[in-house]
Order: C-alpha cells, then structure tokens, then sequence
C-alpha cells in the first residue's frame, strides 16, 4: 500500500536527520526522491548518499541553489517531482516534505489515509484576495510587482524596489487564467494533478511569470492547483504553525506527549537536536491505528506562546516586557479599590471593609512614614518592604509589583493628599487612566483628623490649606477627559446625609456575586463640633470649600443606622 | 535637532566603544595562559567567559551545570585566586585558564581581560558571560540546551538574550547553612524574592536598570538608588567590535541591549541564579571591604560589607520558596516569549 504513496524531500541542513528520516519512509515501501540544495558541500551530499545506498528506492534529483522567497524552491519540487512520477509509475500520491519533517506515525497509516480520501488534493491555497494572515505586509503585491533581489540578503535594495515600483504603479500582469492562491509549501498532491500541472502546455509561460513571483514556493502549486484538482482539501497534511513573524514553531524533545496525541502524520520543524522525539517517532511501530489527526492542541498551545510574545501578560513589568506609554496592554494585573476619605470619617473602615467583602484591605499604602500594609506587615507578598523610601523611589512599580503579586485577590487600600503622589501626580495620573482602577473620593474628609488631633490651630489651618490644595488638583486630573478608571467623587456634606447608598454601590463593584445586602454599615467618628472647626478655620482666613455646605450644627446620621 | 542630535550620539558612543575596545588591547598582556585549549573549539559551540576569584567551592556544580546545558569551552581568568580553583579549572579537558595578579578593580572589574578574550576567540559564537556565582536558566532548560535556545534566537534575527539577576537566600542567618563542593546551591538557598523589582528606561543606552531583590530591601532600604543592578545579557552572539560596557548589565552598539518589548509583547529571557549568599559570604565581604576592588566609591559600600559580615537573615514569611523555572516564569520573573 505504502509504495503507491511516493515522497520528495527538500534538504539543506542538518542532513544526517534528513538520512534518518528518508530511511524511515524507504524502509516502509515508499519511493522517496532527495532534493539536495546546492549550497550543500560536496562531501556532505557524498555522505547522505552513501549512507542511503543500500536502499533502492531513495534517487537524487537534480540540484538547485536554494534561496528563500525565490523561485529555486519551486524549481526543486518540480525536478524532484517529476523524477518520482517519471521513475516510479506505481505511485498515486506525491507527499512534499523537508529534511526537517518528521514523520510521526507509520507510512502505512498515512498511505490507508490518503485511500479514504480518494482523489483529494491535500493542498492548503487560500485566494489571496482573502488572506490576511500574510507576514512581510505583502500579499496581492507578490504576484503584481517585480522582486529582482533577495529579501534576505538584500532587504534594503528590496524594500526600495518595492517602493519605487508603488509610485510608478508598476504592475505586472497576471496570466489569464491564474487566480493568485497561497498557502503552506508543504502538500500531499495525486499523481494525476501533479501530472497535470508539470505536463500542461502553458507552463513555460506560468513558470515564466511564477519566476518573478515573490515566495513563488507558496504560491506556485497552490495557484496551479485551482486548475487542474478534482477535489481540493485546502489544508496541509503536514502539522507546522508559524509565529506573529511567519517563522515556523519548532518542536523539542518536551514537545514529545503533545506531538504522539495529536495524530497527525508529519511535523515541521523538529530541532536537529531533538534527540527523544527522533528516537520515539522513527522506532518502527505497528501500523493500522485510523485515527482523525488532531491538530488542535498543539495549535492552542503555540497559539497562547505567540499571544505571550505579542500581548504579553498584562500589568507585568520585567527585564523583557517594559511596555511604554499606553502600549501596555493593561496598565495593571488586575481590578483594585482605591478610597480617599472613607477611613477618616469611618471608624474602623479597613476592618469593617475586610470583614464584609472578600478582599484585602491595605491602609494607606502611600503613607509619608510607611506602607501601611494590611495587618501592617513589615514585608509583604513578593518581598515588598514597607519601607517609604523604598516605596517612594518607584510609587508606580510598588503599585504595579503589590498588584501582580496578588493576582486573584482584589486589592483595596486608602488613599489621600497627604500620601505620597509621585513627581507631578505620577501615581494618580497612572491610577486615573487605569482602567482596572476604582477610585471612590469624600472630598474635604483629610479635615476630620485635623479637626480631631487639636493642637496648635495655625499649624492645622497651614496643614488644611495644603491638603485642600492638593485634593484639588487630584479631583481635577480624576475629571480630566483621559481619565479610564471608575470614579465617583462626593463631597462630605454629600455623602453624610446618606452614606449607605454609596457604600451598596460600592460593596456591589468589589463583590459582585456576594449577593447579600449590607447589613451594616461601619460606625461614624464623632464629628460633633467639626462644623464649628471649619468655621474657626474661615475666621482665620482659610476657606474650606471641599466638604461642601457642611451644616453649622451637625445632623449627623444616627451612627447605628441599619439597612432595611 | 532630533535627527542631528541622534547622530551625535552615535557618534560618542562609537567612540567610548572604540576606547573600550583598545583598552582591552592595552590589558591583554596582564592575563598569562596557564592552559590554552582553545583549538578544540569548533564553529557554531556556544562558549563560557568567567573571571574568578577563589571560588574553588563554587566550580564544580558551576562547570556541571553549564556543561548540561551545552557549553562546550570554558575561557576563564583566574585573578590570584589562592584556594586551589585554578588547580580544579586547569584540569578540566574543557577549560582555557589565563591568571593574572593585576587589579581587577583597574581592569573594569575583570571585563577588559574577558573583552580582550571575547575578541580573539568569541567572534561568530554565542558567549555567555558570566561570574562563578551565576548560574543562567531560561524556560524549559531542563529539555532545551543552550544551542536549541541560540539556533531559535538567531531565527528570530535576536542577537542578545537577557536576564534577571535573582538573588537567592538561606532560610536563617547567612553564615548557618552548609554547602558542599558540586551541591547544588538551590539546595541551600532556597528562597528568592518574587515581587519587588523597580525598573528605569535609560533613554540614552535604551537599557533598562532593575533594581530591588532581598539586598535593596535588607541593606538599601534608606538609599535605594544604590541597590545593586539586576539587568543582565548573560547570552550574545559576539562579534569582536562589540564591547561590554558596565559589567555585563549593558554593552555596546547600544542596540543589544534591547532585550525587552517596548510595545506590550514579552522578548524571551531567562534568569541568572546569584548564589553570593552561600557560606562564607561574611568572609568574602570583610575581605572585599579590605581589598576595595569593587563596584562604586571606595568607602561608600562599607556599610553594605559590614552588614553582610554579620550574618543578617534575609528570610521573612513573604519570601518564595525556589521550585524550578516553571514557577519563575509563571511569575513574570522570566518569559517564554513566542518559544513554546
């Protein structure tokens, strides 16, 4: 069965995994045809052919010099091909393969494979009007423009060919009745349609414009093939994805469980080096599994790879992912609380916070003297110190490390404007345009403890003035139009008169499948006399404006207040 | 000015690239060959480049663990060790050993013998840089050997791969733990920080500077600006025109150390395990504030020295206990990149 399935090899390195491969494949039955680049020194083409002598079955096309993007590719496939159909007239079906395939599992399954699916093309060939997924931002060009020089050697000259060949608005036409399709290089054809495309009288001329093509390789038979297939399958029979780049994965030994569940038949591209996976896949096995190939997983798993190389995880920050202004994909890792004022006219707010949403609950992590961490550890998860200065040397990478740290745990700390703001309000213009930011604002409550600590009245009215002046320019960058994160601002006055409403809100964002209702708010501090304190601080000239028309005489909420 | 400015600059750090390379010159004659086995190195090995000093305990767990990753030749510069490493080195079948007795500080901290070495036997290989004290893993390098990693980075056009220093600490005081020659030092420092690292654009090299790990926390808490660099390029495909410029933490033409995304996506890099802290760390330090070889203003880190001298225990229940490079990479410490 395995002799009417033939094979044509393309190799130019690592060419003694090439020989292995090729007497795997001989040894099952099927004609093999070796295309041996001709960059390839003699000695080393003298060695492979020498150590596949003893098989009669293996023959050795004509060599070309192969360049990538280049029509030698094509010229190759074409002399190997037409050597195996010329010499082997038993074989059906043409399978196009490079030395760095390999074969993973027994010809003859491969061979009763392609039986089922009698008369199929297994061809990928996409109608390049289609496509999107071309790499090197040419897709319809490659077959309108003209590509004098290589891309690898030569990309400046290239690039500038491609340039001037825009502006004049060169472009070449494409024979009648050529669709332009593309696709893998790496096919499974039967002998009937790959007779067809290397016997049809127009080929001097598709070859003649195929020549300066550019990736003629992918384009050729993909295109040819729309002209003379019974039936295509548009898919490559060979398992190989390519990266972000359009270069090849390549499997290793670690690859080996994924690759023996997957099915298929053929893998590009192995790693010369991959000792277990050649030792595994060529140790000859009992044929006669017909099993679907499952490509699937592999796919996912270079898939989440190349997300990796481009995305990248978000809110990470490290030696190889340092993304610049808004290219980071996600400024932190992941949803956190930020409250300004809610511990100064709360009593115990952490705790009661901590206690009702499952989350936790920092103090004020930019405090001037330390970063209050929950519990107030002194190092906290990933080794953060609650040094300040430590903290102050970087305020936005103490944020971004303190939230990749604890991924899967939201994160809810006090913020005010007597913390530390970084240079130009760094740290709260990177929280604002955040879109994993909630920023919840009492403004004016930094006067409570003010109010509460007594003391030398001068020095409260300066520390006011400072504060108040701070606040403001944090509510105007938090109402700037770049702002991304979920603000809410309240004045005092405006939040006391019924400060459960709110806190449902909020406690519904932190905890949004904790169904249950709040069933108590925390306690109020004593602001008995606090609209006398502010009034004192308009006698001696301040104006306090950010707590909004706070009442002479406190009405203060009843401090046991219940939710219905 | 932009475009003028940009030129200017090419041109000034072409220049203390061309100083840096001729310096090497002037200081190759400082380093002796003890043992030259450098024609057994064959095109495309990927080769070892260290400068030691007294590290006999260190070597042998140092050569094994590169040797499986696929080093093929040592070129190492012995600086008057006198605890028998240069006996150990010389008798390995894969090691080239030059010595010398000048003075590592005046040599750039041992970089102009290893550049002048890198220019006469690195060209056209992949050279790992490296102290005896750091020990290069990088994603699935318990499968993958170093040529599978260089055969895929030169795919990817990378010239350069870069890594994290991670320092890694006993559970107790430093001078508490035992170490035996060929163990190996996860072994005994078992912990590492996993989250408090800062990192700084430096726009004029386009290098980043990361600082943090258990010594900025324990010992620079009030001066962080002096915590010790952890940027590393352990890993680049040499040419002789390339020089290394500050330790191994940056190099020039400035394009190598490009070793990070600037547009969200994660570039592939690894991790150098730092075991500085194996016992007889309080030894080496009241030493080296003696010998004043090192890194900075003489006098400046004498309390860093003296601190470490007294056996501090860096361990604190946030520490991470080491579990491989899986656990490093899920921790943003090292990436993958597109290398799945």
């Amino acid at each position: 069965m395995s002799a009417r399935l033939g094979f044509i090899m393309l190799v130019h390195t690592a060419l003694d995994r090439a020989a292995q491969v090729a007497r795997f494949v001989a040894q099952a039955g099927s004609p093999l045809v070796i295309h041996v680049d001709a960059r390839v020194p003699e000695a080393a083409r003298k060695t492979l052919a020498e150590s596949l002598a003893d098989l009669p079955d293996v023959r050795f096309c004509p060599r070309h010099r192969g360049e990538w993007g280049t029509w030698s590719l094509v010229a190759a496939m074409q002399s190997a091909s037409t050597l195996l159909l010329a010499q082997f007239p038993r074989v059906e079906r043409v399978y196009a393969m490079s030395g760095a395939c390999l074969p993973l599992r027994p010809v003859a399954d491969l061979a009763a494979w392609l039986d089922r699916h009698p008369d199929t093309d297994f061809i990928e060939s996409v109608n390049v009007a289609d496509v999107n997924w071309t790499k090197g931002g040419l897709s319809e060009e490659r077959f309108t423009l003209w590509f004098p020089f290589a891309f690898k050697r030569r990309k400046w000259l290239f690039d500038r060919a491609v340039d001037l060949q825009r502006l004049l608005g060169v472009r070449r036409d494409i024979p009648d009745q050529i669709v332009p399709h593309i696709g893998s290089q790496w096919w499974c054809l039967t002998r009937r349609t790959l007779d067809a495309i290397l016997t049809d009288p127009m080929r001097p001329h598709y070859d003649r414009y195929f020549r300066r093509v550019w990736i003629p390789d992918e384009s050729y038979f993909q295109s040819l093939v729309r002209l003379h297939a019974r039936r295509i399958e548009s898919r490559t029979p060979t398992l190989g994805k390519f990266d972000h780049q359009g270069r090849p994965h390549v499997f290793y030994d670690d690859h080996l469980q994924l690759l023996r569940r997957s099915e298929c038949f053929m893998a590009r591209k192995i790693w010369p080096g991959a000792g277990r996976l050649y030792e595994h896949f060529l140790t000859p096995r009992e044929a006669g599994s017909d099993a679907e190939p499952q490509p699937s997983r592999i796919d996912r798993h270079f898939a989440r790879a190349t997300a990796q190389r481009v995305r990248g995880r978000a809110g990470l920050y490290m030696a190889s992912r340092f993304p610049g202004k808004n290219r980071e994909n996600g400024k932190t890792a992941e949803p956190y609380s930020v409250f300004q004022g809610f511990a100064e006219v709360f009593q115990d707010f952490e705790g009661w916070l901590a206690a009702v949403a499952a989350c936790r609950v920092h103090g004020h992590l930019f405090a001037p003297h330390k970063a209050e961490f929950a519990g107030r550890e002194k190092v906290f998860t990933g080794g953060l110190s609650d040094s300040a200065s430590l903290r102050d040397y970087n305020p936005r990478a103490f944020l971004t490390n303190l939230l990749w740290s604890t991924r899967g745990e939201r994160q809810c700390f006090q913020f005010g404007p007597g913390d530390t703001q970084g240079a130009g309000f760094d740290l709260l213009w990177f929280m604002a345009t955040d879109s994993n930011a909630q920023i919840s604002l009492i403004s004016g409550a930094w006067a409570v403890p003010l109010y509460r600590s007594g003391g030398d009245f001068a020095k409260l009215r300066r520390e006011a003035a400072r504060l108040q002046r701070i606040e403001m320019q944090m509510i105007e960058i938090l109402q700037s139009p770049w702002v991304r994160a979920r603000i809410r601002i309240w004045t005092m006055a405006e939040f006391l008169e019924n400060p459960a409403e709110p806190l449902q809100t909020l406690f519904d964002e932190i905890a949004p499948h904790a169904q249950a209702r709040l069933m108590r708010i925390p306690d109020l501090v004593d602001l008995t006399g606090f609209g006398s304190f502010l009034q004192e601080l308009r006698n001696q000239g301040m104006q306090p404006v950010l707590m909004g028309d706070f009442p002479q005489g406190p009405v203060s909420p009843d401090p046991q207040h219940r939710m219905k | 000015m932009g475009r003028l400015g940009e030129v200017w600059a090419d041109y000034r750090w072409r220049k203390r690239r061309q100083r840096l390379l001729l310096r090497a010159l002037r200081k190759r004659h400082e380093i002796r060959p003890v043992i030259d086995r450098t024609d057994a190195i064959r095109p495309g090995d990927v080769l070892a480049f260290l400068t030691l000093r007294n590290e006999a305990h260190r070597l042998p767990f140092f050569l094994q663990h590169y040797r499986a990753l696929g080093v093929r030749h040592f070129l190492a510069v012995d600086n008057a060790s006198d605890d028998g490493g240069d006996g150990v080195l010389a008798a390995q079948p894969d090691v080239s050993l030059w010595r010398t007795q000048a003075s590592y500080r005046a040599s750039r901290f041992g970089m102009d013998w290893l550049q002048g070495l890198l220019m006469r036997h690195g060209h056209g290989h992949w050279c790992l840089t490296v102290d005896a004290d750091e020990l290069l893993i990088y994603p699935h390098h318990d499968s993958r050997p170093l040529p599978a990693l260089t055969d895929w980075l030169e795919a990817q056009g990378e010239a350069a791969f870069g890594a994290l220093m991670l320092d890694l600490y006993p559970k107790g005081p430093l001078d508490t733990a035992t170490h035996h020659p060929g163990q190996d030092p996860t072994e005994v420092l078992g912990w590492y920080d996993s989250g408090n690292y800062t990192i700084t654009l430096k726009p004029d090299l386009g290098a980043l500077w990361i600082q943090g790990g258990p010594r900025s926390r324990q010992f620079f808490a009030q001066t962080p600006q002096r915590g010790p660099t952890l940027t590393k390029v352990p890993l680049v495909k040499w040419h002789w025109r390339y020089a290394w410029l500050n330790s191994t933490h940056s190099l020039l033409p400035r394009g190598l150390n490009r070793i990070h995304d600037a547009d969200g996506g994660e570039k592939p890099s690894g991790v150098l395990l730092h075991t500085k802290f194996l016992p007889g760390i309080g030894d080496k330090s009241t030493e080296e504030k003696s010998r004043r070889q090192h890194f900075g203003a003489p006098g400046e880190f004498d309390a860093y020295y003296d601190a470490l001298a007294a056996a501090p225990d860096l361990w604190h229940p946030a520490s991470t206990p080491w579990r491989g490079w899986r656990q490093l990479e899920a921790q943003g410490l090292m990436s993958r990149g597109g290398w799945g």
